[in-house]
């Protein structure tokens, strides 16, 4: 075994590379969980978002319209959990479910003609004197758009629900719905909206496997990274910049598991493969035995106003 | 000459099975204090929701300062100067007093210079606030003038209060009382909507009472007596329950230092709660929502263990054991909340007897359910308490209230229990049904077993119980004899005995 | 505008009506999607629900397809619908399916080669102990630590697909194989093969095991007071505290079961239709059956039912497949879309929908 050949420089950016799905899942559905929705469908959005991500960008040769073509198809593929929940009142649990399981079966079949084709990438951008720091700018300031997009999306969440009218009565509405709803605020409106935005962040997270972790198509690519977000959710106690902790930490995780793997580590490929998801149930464990401090008071419940 | 502010003309709303308001006409003037009497289900709710723009009437109009007023939606009302304080409290526990204080307003000024109002119109109208406390850390009370200071801050011309008192110490609703009367002499009017007679005596200028969602009559509370009120309100005299006073039996139920930490995160933990309970008595605990009413019900049930004291029965220590084998030595109990604690709404009533009646009733041998015999056990309640169903088939989130109420009363009673243990045994339930519940509590009292009610209404402890304790931050009072005690001193032993020493000091 | 207004009781009607309303809107959806992907939408419906059954020439192969992809459904379903009727939400079907296929046939390699009328009877017992034991890790971290068990049983999914994936190149690989991944045939090992009981039917034990439960399911739900207590759980947990039911006792018994009936179809299918263990051994039936529970209202005989149907969209996907060039996963996504409407039309139900002007 040689691990020398782990650099840590690279793992650093690498370990960004391969959280950066997870985090733009996990903070679209920090905020529908906010507002008191628990959208079980993250895995089944960003698969859509992976597919459409890909074929757009390689009809197109534009890995970035294909970005905004899987944000775009994925939230208003999570309409359709909106509509039967918010509007047609059905189980979020059974709902989120069935948003997953139509998710790969959908991407399945979108993708098939895509299959072993490979994606245009995004460039890495080029910042000039951070980029040229020894070390530091090879960790941090060599990335493609996305990775910075995705870090800004959390300063935005943190801003939008600690500092505007609007995100205070997004928390309010997930704190108590029947209160919000008396002082005359549209809870079915907003949390169409905080939907919306769940799946379109999770198009992102799938669109950038896709098109900039692997970058190829593979049927079932995702392979369980939705719900690797819904458990950093939990692990970050619904506050963004935790989100963000646990996602990186989630991928430096994934990203030494599969140096190990190349630096043909004596521990059976398979065991270093089932850790990340191994890893994601102990946290789950040590979090939620202290009790789901700051879980939103109405998430999951259904509300149905009764005037 | 008097001005009116807001005038309603022929409001009529119907609900599914329900006419909720039937051609309601009055007018409320401005700097009056207008009540709204009438009983559960007699149509004030929704009367108000459409004051305040939440429901929107089926025909009938509204007028404010003489123009045709229409409110869509709440910020319309509160832009057009009506405030509300909801009876179930429309607050946001996480949130802090600021952020709830900001929601309810329609153009809030920013966070800091809201806190600083918050203080200066809290400490104006004597309800001081900390506006960066968070509200789940609130007592009820401050949690009303969180309510109370939201409308404040708007300046309203119209402030509709839901049933305030009930959740306030006989104190601190002198203390609400006051700030009212000066709102009223600044010219605010109130619409205060209430079914305690002597209250509205005291406050109010001018009282419309609804019944079945109709306006029975405007009359002048000062000048009708409590009693013909009563009558207007409920519609019939009602028969008051009679207590006969005998001596109590022997102990039965000993509870002995016992604390428990609450389950939810802003409850309130029990300590060293101590106490007898005899054969044949009423021990009554009274006490404002929230000092520790569902924790004591939960270690008294069995849902809950206590951490430290113990609990027994005929000199046996049941400290640990189960609700079933609390159920087993008859030790019964029925919680305040009816649907989704002591009964399973969407679960026929033979269903619902099943909850605690399994083994008293041996309902069932070997697992398997005899389905018969449930049936015929909630006939039996059915038919000896009065409950108004189609039939025991039925849901029992179908059945009205108070027919719920009595039907989980009953299915307790019927099994003849030693000691039983009822929280609120009344709570949002018809004149009729409540009197007939209190009578069955007499009833089976007289018949020797030992019970306790735990219960916010006041006039309710004093008329059925013979011993008077009260919870104030999960510590019991001294228990006092009913007969002895009057309001003053009640109101001291919900307030804790810390104050009157204070004040004495 | 539409208005709707909570029903006083859900109505029965409905609750029966909904299904089936769900099925036939999903057939005119699919009949759009079927023209969209250049196809006639009516022959591509007969092609899917007809053929398979009635039509000469694949009837013979097709109609014991039909009990042998039903089987595991409704077995892993009916096991499901106890958790979801108590509010238990098992989704990690498949990782316990994939254990109880590796326990099954790990014994009986173990065995290898002996003949003996007692090493099929031992591998029920193990592949049902195998679902069983996947099935606790979830129920243990719920009701000690609170663990979330949607995530948790899931996350063991991909745990168990390491693990099958390991020991189909590793411990139960076949010496004799050649150096390919997978375990020796046990179609081909007397003793452990899943035969079936009725020639040409697709009647294995398997099968016989799923009608067993569906009986015993509705047995206990009806009758018993466990099922009563978990649909009280599911319907109002503290009532269901009030009442005595303990709550671990409840979570332990409804991912135990599940676990076990998971296990024991994927030990059926392992030692039967598929025959060895592989990389690919699963093939997704613990998500469908999840689909197959909530078709048939978490109720016995609709599981029972809601199997077969969705046995034959498989099988009819693979005849559209074959005939149509369609791609396997439309099915997947017609599967989708069946509980999508059925989750839309169990509206009615619950609401009564009225047409007013506000």
């Amino acid at each position: 075994m040689d691990f020398s050949s782990i650099n840590p420089a690279l793992l650093i950016a690498s370990l960004m590379v391969s959280a950066t799905p997870i985090l733009l899942a996990a903070i679209g559905e920090a905020v529908v969980e906010k507002s008191g929705v628990l959208n079980l469908g993250v895995e089944g959005m960003m698969i859509v978002g992976a597919v459409v991500g890909f074929i757009i960008a390689v009809n197109t040769d534009a890995p970035l319209l294909g970005f905004i073509c899987a944000a775009i198809v994925s939230g208003i593929f999570s309409m359709i959990f909106g509509i039967l929940t918010q509007y047609l009142k059905s189980n979020q649990v059974a709902t989120g479910l069935g948003l997953t399981l139509v998710g790969l079966g959908l991407s399945a079949l979108l993708g098939r003609p895509y299959e072993g084709m490979k994606s245009p990438t995004l460039k890495a951008l080029d910042i000039p004197f951070l980029g040229d720091i020894p070390v530091l700018g090879k960790m941090l300031f060599s990335h493609d758009l996305m990775i910075y997009f995705s870090v800004f999306i959390v300063a935005m969440v943190w801003w939008f629900l600690k500092f505007t009218h609007a995100g205070m009565v997004l928390r309010a509405v997930g704190e108590n719905h029947d209160a919000a709803h008396a002082l005359g605020y549209k809870v079915v409106r907003v949390r169409m909206l905080a939907i919306m935005f769940g799946g379109a962040t999770s198009g992102l997270g799938g669109a950038y496997i896709s098109l900039a972790r692997v970058p190829q198509w593979t049927e079932g690519m995702t392979a369980g990274a939705g719900w690797i977000a819904l458990a950093i959710v939990v692990f970050a106690s619904w506050r963004p910049w935790r989100v963000l902790f646990g996602a990186y930490i989630f991928g430096g995780v994934t990203v030494l598991q599969l140096n190990l793997q190349a630096a043909g580590a004596s521990i059976p490929v398979e065991y270093l493969s089932m850790s990340p998801y191994l890893i994601t149930i102990v946290v789950l464990v040590i979090i939620s035995s202290r009790g789901n401090q700051g879980a939103p008071a109405s998430l999951g419940r259904p509300f149905h106003a009764s005037s | 000459m008097i001005k009116k502010l807001l005038e309603l003309d022929g409001i009529s709303k119907s609900y599914p099975g329900v006419i909720a308001n039937s051609n309601i006409s009055f007018d409320i003037n401005i700097g009056e204090v207008h009540a709204l009497l009438g009983e559960n289900g007699a149509g004030k709710s929704t009367l108000v929701k459409i004051i305040y723009g939440l429901v929107k009437p089926d025909s009938g109009n509204l007028l404010l300062n003489g123009a045709p007023f229409k409110p869509g939606t709440p910020s319309e009302a509160r832009q057009a100067g009506i405030a509300m304080v909801f009876q179930h409290f429309s607050l946001f526990e996480a949130l802090t007093v600021a952020e709830n204080i900001s929601l309810g307003m329609d153009n809030p000024p920013n966070q800091k210079d809201l806190g600083e109002k918050i203080k200066s119109v809290s400490e104006a109208y004597g309800l001081p606030l900390d506006p960066a406390k968070t509200v789940g850390a609130l007592s009820v009370g401050e949690r009303q003038r969180v309510e109370i200071i939201r409308c404040l801050l708007q300046n309203p011309k119209l402030l509709v209060m839901d049933e305030p008192t009930s959740v306030l110490t006989p104190q601190e609703v002198d203390v609400l009382f006051k700030t009212l009367l000066k709102l009223k002499s600044e010219g605010t009017s109130i619409l205060y909507i209430s079914h305690k007679l002597e209250e509205i005596r005291k406050l109010c200028d001018t009282a419309t009472i609804l019944r079945l969602g109709k306006k029975v009559d405007t009359c002048t509370p000062k000048n009708t007596s409590t009693k013909k009120l009563a009558e207007m309100m409920v519609g019939s005299s009602i028969k008051a329950p009679k207590k006969i006073n005998k001596p109590a039996g022997r102990i039965l139920l000993k509870i002995e230092n016992v604390c428990s930490l609450s389950k939810s995160q802003f409850g309130t933990p029990l300590t060293n709660i101590t106490f007898d309970l005899k054969q044949g008595e009423i021990l009554g605990i009274g006490g404002v929502a929230g000092n520790g009413q569902d924790e004591l019900f939960a270690v008294l049930s069995g849902e809950q263990i206590s951490q430290k004291g113990s609990i027994s029965f005929n000199e046996s220590n049941i400290t640990k054991f189960t609700p079933n084998q609390r159920r087993k030595i008859g030790l019964l109990s029925a919680p305040e909340e009816r649907l989704g604690h002591a009964a399973a709404p969407n679960m026929s009533l033979i269903e619902n007897i099943l909850i605690t009646a399994e083994q008293s009733q041996d309902l069932v041998s070997n697992g398997f359910i005899d389905w018969e015999k449930s049936k015929a056990f909630a006939e039996k309640v059915i038919k000896e308490f009065d409950v108004r169903t189609p039939g025991s088939k039925n849901t029992a989130g179908s059945l009205s209230g108070g027919n719920l109420q009595k039907f989980v009363i009953g299915r307790e009673i019927l099994q003849y229990p030693n000691v039983f243990i009822v929280n609120q045994p009344t709570w949002g339930v018809d004149a009729a049904a409540a009197s007939s519940i209190r009578q069955a509590l007499l009833t089976l009292s007289e018949s020797g077993a030992a019970i306790l009610v735990i219960s916010q209404d006041l006039d309710e402890l004093l008329e059925i119980s013979d011993r008077f304790a009260a919870l104030n931050e999960g510590k019991l009072s001294q228990i006092k004899k009913t007969a002895d005690l009057s309001f003053e001193q009640i109101g001291l032993m919900m307030g804790g005995a810390k104050d009157l020493e204070a004040r004495n000091a | 505008m539409l208005k709707l207004e909570k029903r006083l009781q859900q109505s029965k009607k409905w609750i029966y009506l909904s299904p089936f309303l769900a099925v036939v809107i999903t057939m005119i959806s699919g009949g759009i999607l079927f023209t969209i992907l250049g196809e006639n939408p009516f022959e591509a419906i007969r092609i899917i629900f007809w053929d398979p059954l009635f039509d000469p020439n694949f009837a013979s192969y097709s109609r014991p397809q039909l009990l042998v992809k039903a089987g595991p459904l409704i077995l892993i379903a009916i096991g499901l619908s106890f958790g979801f009727k108590a509010g238990v939400w098992n989704i990690g079907a498949e990782g316990q399916y994939i254990m109880g296929a590796i326990f099954g046939a790990g014994l009986a390699l173990a065995f290898y080669p002996m003949e003996s009328k007692l090493i099929f009877p031992l591998m029920i017992i193990a592949g049902a102990l195998g679902g069983f034991l996947w099935g606790m890790i979830p129920a243990f971290l719920k009701a000690k630590l609170n663990a979330n068990e949607i995530l948790v049983s899931l996350m063991l999914v991909y745990v168990a697909e390491s693990i099958l994936a390991s020991v189909s190149q590793g411990l139960l690989k076949n010496p004799d194989g050649y150096g390919f991944p997978g375990s020796r045939n046990l179609q081909k090992y007397e003793s452990a093969a899943n035969v079936e009981i009725i020639s040409n039917s697709g009647m294995h034990w398997g099968v016989l095991f799923a009608f067993i439960t569906v009986i015993f399911s509705y047995i206990v739900l009806t009758r018993h007071i466990q099922g009563f207590n978990i649909q009280l759980t599911g319907e109002a947990p503290r009532a269901a505290k009030f009442a005595g039911v303990n709550p671990t006792a409840n979570i332990v018994f409804c991912l135990g079961i599940s676990g076990a009936l998971a296990g024991l179809a994927g030990m059926f299918e392992v030692a039967g239709p598929s025959g060895q263990i592989t990389i690919e051994f699963n093939s997704g039936y613990g998500f469908t059956a999840i689909i197959v529970a909530f078709l048939g209202r978490l109720h016995p005989v609709g599981i029972l039912l809601s199997g077969l149907l969705i046995a034959l969209t498989y099988i009819g996907g693979e005849l559209a497949q074959l005939m149509l060039g369609l791609p396997g996963a439309s099915i997947q996504l017609f599967q989708g879309m069946l509980l999508f409407f059925l989750l839309a039309t169990d509206l009615f139900a619950n609401y009564r929908v009225k047409i007013g002007t506000n």
